[in-house]
This record gives structure tokens, sequence and C-alpha cells, in this order.
């Protein structure tokens, strides 16, 4: 028997009380998550948006580096699972009178909170919080290491509109070295089967990726006609301290999604993005606005993916409570 | 009242004289000595069957934290570690706080050694103010204070004019000059080694050719200046292979290698544990073939610690938010033995301690490393088959910082004599 009523018989229990990356993660884990993730699809879609999963549980944003889409997403998420919701950003945290993470993580333990949902600069982090924490961690972002929530709304997205993952071409384009969407994004659709190509400068797509089981190329145009996805990535100005190509515009001329590569594009190839786009540097304003475009579905998904993550997660160590 | 001390029928190595025979040696006042003086009477005897005497082992890369961080450790403290890992002489470096960039604080430290310390603990002093790689450090009155070498540990300077005076400098005053290979452009803010799993981590990668270029600009300027440089803490292949091509050349470069960079890779930051930073980072398995055939081959003749102790809550941090550095000194000898001698068979136990006492003291010019006669009773009685476990709650560090905790090891120090006294036993 499964541990919750979204839970396929097939499919064994989920046992996790933190969610800090999908590279740990098997197939059937990742199946679990998207189950759910439908199951709480249509709550969104009711006249009242709103189930008592985690009714009295108190849930921390505790955002050790700026977002407003991600910790809005999980914000929702949590109120509409009933739970209360504390918003704390860096700014406003200790961290900055000198506080460790692990002492100001400590503190909000003792006041009883249930759920943590971390976003920091450091890779890595969500996983010190988990090991330390009774409550459950779920990693909003770390540094350049994972964003699983991010990866597994996009695969969610694309089972969604393509009926499965297993055989799809996926394209994920741009600065890999220092995303954590593409890491996390990578560990999952290569574990639920779809061929991975990453895609980008040569000095931000490192060579060690290929141990992975993703193929690489710095010539776009070439792939673009086979594939199921293409995922494009934020180019982020913030993470690169150093110049790793010589200009936006170069950048675009060589692997930004313009009309005429969106041309190349099957007519059934689902156009991604993590968000926010910079319109006209990685993504054409009018190619991030077409019909292909499944940007703002996995806006919506990213909700129900959350819902999912923090039911699961409080059911691993509560038990079920629905 | 003379007092002395015979250590009988042990397996004396002695390297530095070509020594190794089941032997008695005898201190007597204090110093080794003359084979056939006769043992007196009341002499303290020592068994020695089914060990290994020999000189007292010195290690060249040692941060005892004083003065100035003594949260981390002490003199006092970090003498009691060397101690228990065999290690009767010890080279601090100069990155405290004040750093040793003046006669004043080299003095210090020997007061402090004097009163407080259980092993012989020197110093080396800054090559530049500071430490900061900008302008020279009183090199002449640190020699004449005592120092046993220059360096910058810690930081490297990247200013290679500066680099070339400074050795030209510390050449009129004979002293060797000890470098922290980094190069700070290609290094950035990188915490672990580039590759593979700093990749997967999404942790920033500290390349092999950040140590690389500067042991190459090392061996440059030390046959420019003819000034010795000694790299510290080599990690990485190419440092290997060049080093071993200077000195094919008569280039006066040597290095060193610490334990956890033949013992660890870089596979076990996995979980993001802060006890397996440090710097140089934990490389790859290749780096590590290329670190044991330079050991093998002769050409790396110097091991040490890089003993770096930090408290436990500064290590308790994100991974690349905690400071670099592990502790050394009482698990050092143990990884040595059981890894270089035992398991990959990569040198035989003479080799070891000869990389452990005559190559450092003869590197710095050091009174010891020997047990030639008169040469002070320094001795490190060793068991190198005897089974033990790590445990760093036993520690005399004041930290706990070590990957090594609960490791199982093949070979020890069981007894460690400094001056004819004997300051630690198993």
């Amino acid at each position: 028997m499964s541990n919750t009523e979204f839970i396929p018989d097939n499919l064994p229990n989920w046992t996790r009380k933190d969610l800090v990356g999908l590279q740990s993660l098997s197939e059937d884990e990742l199946n679990i998550l998207l189950h759910t993730t439908t199951a709480f699809k249509t709550v969104g879609t009711r006249h009242i948006k709103k189930v008592p999963a985690l009714r009295g549980k108190t849930l921390v944003n505790f955002f050790v580096e700026p977002s407003t889409r991600t910790r809005v997403s999980f914000e929702l998420a949590a109120a509409r699972l009933s739970a209360d919701v504390i918003n704390m950003s860096a700014s406003a945290s200790s961290l900055t009178k000198g506080e460790t993470l692990k002492d100001t993580a400590k503190n909000l333990e003792a006041l009883h909170a249930d759920m943590i949902v971390l976003r920091h600069s450091s890779a890595g982090a969500a996983q010190f919080l988990a090991e330390r924490l009774e409550a459950s961690v779920v990693n909003a972002g770390d540094g350049a290491h994972e964003h699983p929530t991010q990866a597994l709304l996009d695969a969610f997205t694309i089972r969604e509109r393509k009926g499965r993952i297993a055989g799809l071409h996926v394209a994920i384009v741009g600065d890999i070295h220092f995303s954590r969407v593409a890491r996390s994004n990578i560990f999952a659709l290569t574990k639920l089967g779809a061929k991975v190509t990453l895609v980008g400068p040569s000095t931000l797509v490192p060579r060690e990726l290929e141990r992975l089981g993703v193929s690489i190329t710095h010539d776009l145009d070439s792939v673009l006609p086979e594939l199921d996805v293409i995922n494009l990535l934020r180019v982020q100005h913030e993470r690169q301290s150093r110049s790793y190509f010589p200009s936006l515009g170069e950048y675009t001329a060589f692997f930004g999604l313009t009309k005429a590569r969106a041309a190349k594009l099957r007519d059934d190839c689902l156009i991604m993005h993590p968000g926010p786009i910079n319109r006209g540097v990685e993504i054409d304003s009018d190619v991030a606005d077409s019909a292909r475009s499944v940007i703002l579905d996995q806006v919506t998904n990213g909700l129900a993916v959350r819902m999912a993550v923090l039911y699961l997660c409080n059911a691993a160590r509560f038990g079920e409570v629905v | 009242m003379s007092s002395s001390i015979l250590f009988k029928s042990g397996r004396v190595i002695d390297p530095a004289n070509a020594r190794d025979a089941v032997g008695d040696i005898l201190v007597v006042d204090g110093k080794v000595a003359d084979t056939g003086f006769p043992v007196p009477a009341d002499a303290e005897l020592v068994d020695c069957k089914g060990l290994v005497i020999a000189p007292g082992l010195v290690d060249l890369h040692v941060h005892f934290r004083e003065p100035g961080q003594s949260a981390k450790e002490t003199i006092a403290s970090g003498s009691r570690a060397a101690a228990a890992g065999g290690f009767t002489t010890v080279v601090c470096m100069p990155n405290t706080n004040p750093s040793v960039d003046s006669a004043s604080v080299v003095a210090w430290i020997q007061e402090k050694a004097k009163a407080e310390a259980c092993v012989n603990v020197l110093t080396t002093g800054a090559l530049t103010k500071g430490i900061a790689g900008e302008e020279l450090a009183p090199i002449g009155a640190l020699k004449k204070a005592g120092v046993v070498a220059l360096t910058d540990d810690g930081r490297c300077i990247q200013n290679h004019e500066l680099m070339r005076r400074a050795l030209e400098y510390a050449k009129m005053f004979g002293l060797t000059v000890m470098d922290h290979c980094q190069d700070y452009g290609l290094v950035g803010k990188g915490v672990m080694h580039e590759g593979y799993w700093s990749t997967v981590l999404g942790l920033a990668g500290w390349p092999a050719a950040g140590e690389e270029l500067i042991v190459q600009r090392n061996a440059t300027l030390a046959e420019l200046t003819g000034t010795p440089i000694h790299c510290q803490h080599l990690s990485a292949g190419g440092s290997v292979r060049i080093l071993r091509e200077a000195r094919s050349r008569g280039i006066p470069l040597s290095g060193e290698v610490c334990p956890h960079h033949i013992a660890l890779t870089d596979a076990s930051i996995q979980g993001y544990n802060t006890n397996f930073k440090m710097n140089p980072p934990l490389r790859s398995e290749e780096h590590v073939d290329a670190l044991l055939e330079g050991i093998a081959d002769g050409t790396i003749t110097v091991l040490a610690s890089d003993h770096a102790p930090h408290c436990g809550f500064e290590k308790e941090v994100e991974f690349d938010q905690a400071p670099f550095g592990i502790l050394g000194l009482e698990t050092e000898l143990g990884l040595f033995l059981d890894i270089l001698v035992h398991k990959k068979k990569v040198i035989d136990l003479p080799r070891l301690i000869e990389l452990y006492t005559v190559n450092p003291a003869r590197l710095l010019g050091l009174d010891c490393g020997t047990l030639s006669p008169g040469a002070s009773g320094d001795i490190t009685l060793i068991d190198p088959s005897l089974e033990w476990t790590v445990d760093r709650e036993a520690s005399f560090s004041l930290s706990r910082n070590t990957p090594f905790h609960g490791w199982e090891l093949k070979g020890r120090a069981v007894r460690t004599v400094v001056g004819g006294k004997t300051v630690w036993s198993h």
C-alpha cells in the first residue's frame, strides 16, 4: 500500500522528508512526484483552491538569495495546502549580522517550523540544513548545484504536452556551467529516458557533463530540426563575475532562439524557459509569445509541483494527513 | 648526575647515515652517544623489540595559530599533537595574526615555545609584509631573530618581479623560500578541484593548472636566482612533472606532499563535508597517481602535514564559506605508513623515514633528523604494523577538523623522545 492516495500501487512509498536535489532520486521517485503533481494540478482549477493537507503546519520560505517567482510559487503552494507561511529574505535575516546558516535555521526550528524552503547562493546549502534539522527542507535553488522543483515542473510540462518523456530529444541551451536548472534537468530527464543535448558557448558548457550521458554541441542550428523540446536558460549576468563570452549581441547571434532559428524547429517542438526571460537575448520576443511556447504553462505547473513536493515531504515525516 | 636512556634491540633506521640494522641507541644527557660508549648503570632501558628506532620526525608545514587565533590551536596544544604523531620538530607557518613579519613576533613565538612546547617548535618568517604580497618583509631581521625559512604560505606572491627580488634577497641570508603555489587569476573563488565533481556539485573549480603554472614560475626563478624554492603541499600531476624536469637539470627546486592529497580524491566532497576542504584541494585519481609516482622516483623529497586546525563552528557552514584546512599531525605518519608502505608499496620504510627526517632537515639546514653521535636525542619509536583507529576525540589539538575520523590504519609512532626526554608514549 502506498503512503498517500496519489501514488499508484506500482510505485513505492515516498520516504524522504527533504527534497535537496534530483541526482539521488530514482526513476520511481521522480514518477511519484509527477503523479502527485497531476493530482494537485486539479486543485488549482477548482472553485475553492485549497486543501487541508498542511493545516496547522508552519512553512518558512527562507530566501538567502533574491528571488521573486520561486518564492511566490512556494508561498502560494503552501497557502493552497493550508500551511501557515512566513517569508524571510537575506536582507531581513540575521545572516547579515554574522549569524551562521545553521544558527538561523535552528532558531526557525525552535519556533516549530515544520518545513523550510531554502534558496541560497552556496551549493550544498539545502543538504547542509537537511542533515541538521528535524524539519523538512526543500531546495529552492542552491548556488550552481540544483533547483529540483524547476526541473520537475519542466518534466511535468513536457509529459503533459507530449504524453511521455522517454525517447524525446531535449536541448538545454545557454549558460550550463552556472545553471542549477540545467543540472537538475539533466538528472531528471536522463533518468526518465530523454535524449539530452547541451548547447552553449564552450566556456559555459563543461565537457565533464558528458559523463552523465548527455551530448554537447556548440552549433545550435545543427540540432534544431530534431528537437522535441528546446529549453532556453536565462543568460545570468549576475552570476558571471568574469566574462565568458564577448557580448550579449554575440551570444544572441550564436545561441539566441531568433525567429529564423524558431522556423527550423518542428511544429510540435515545445519552447521552454525557466524565467525570467531576457527578451531579445536568449529568446526573440515574438517567439517567447508564440503558440509553441509553454513558458506560462511552466509557471502554472510549478505551483502544482511545489504542492506535491511539500505534501510528500510532510507525509514522509508525519504520515498522511489529508 | 647524568641521565641516560638506552633504546635496546630495535631496528635502527637512520637514513642520514645509511643505517638500517637491529641495534641499540644510547642517549646521554640529551644527546646521542657514540657507539661503544659504556652504558651507565642507571640508564633507563626501553625495549624496542619489533619497533623501529628512527631519528625524531620533522614536519616542515604546520599552523599552530599563535599569535592571534588561539581558539583553533596553541603552540602548547599543537606541540602535544605533534608529539602524539611522532614529531620532535615542527616548522610553523607565518600566517598568524599578526603575521610573522617582524623580529618581535619571532621572539614571542620562541619564548612561548620554550615555555610551553614539548617538541622543538621552529618558525618561518613572512616573505612580504603582512603576507600581502606587495613589499618585502624585513628578511634580514627575521633571519637574525631565528626564522628557519621564508614563506607567505596561505597566500602566494603573484607579482613575479617581486618574487624574483625576494629570492635574490633571501639568498644573501642562506634562507630557503617555501611557496604555496596558487595562481589567483586561474583559481579565482575555486573551492575544490575543477573537474567532474565540481561540475556536478556546482562548486567553483580550483584547476590543477592554477598550481602548475606557479610551480613552473618557481622552477624558472629558482634557476635564475639560484635560491632554493620548496613547493609546498603539491597536489597536481603537472607540478610533479615540472619538478622532476627541473631537478633533473639541477635547479634547486623541491616539493612536499601531504597525506590527504594521496589518501583522498575530490569524489569525497559529494556530501559537502567541509572537512574535505583544503587548499590546494583534493584532486582526481590521475593526480593522486602522479603524486605517488613522484614519491616513488624521488621527485618528492619531503612529506608534511599542513596541519591546519579550525574551530568546529567555523567549519560547520556552507561548503564555499568554510575555511580551508584540516588537522594532520596525529594522522600523517599512520596514513603514509598505511598507504605508501603497506597498501600501495610505493616506498619502503627507510625511504619514508628519509622523507620525514634527513631530507627536511637538510633542506632548511636544521640541526636534527639524524642519529649521528652528538646529535640531539630526538627519537621516534615506530611500530610499523600496529593497527589502530583514528579517533578525533582523542586528539591533542584544540580542533577536530579531520576527515579521517574512524579510519583504520596500520603503523604509527608509539613513543616520542625530545632531547632524551619522553614527551609522549602510546
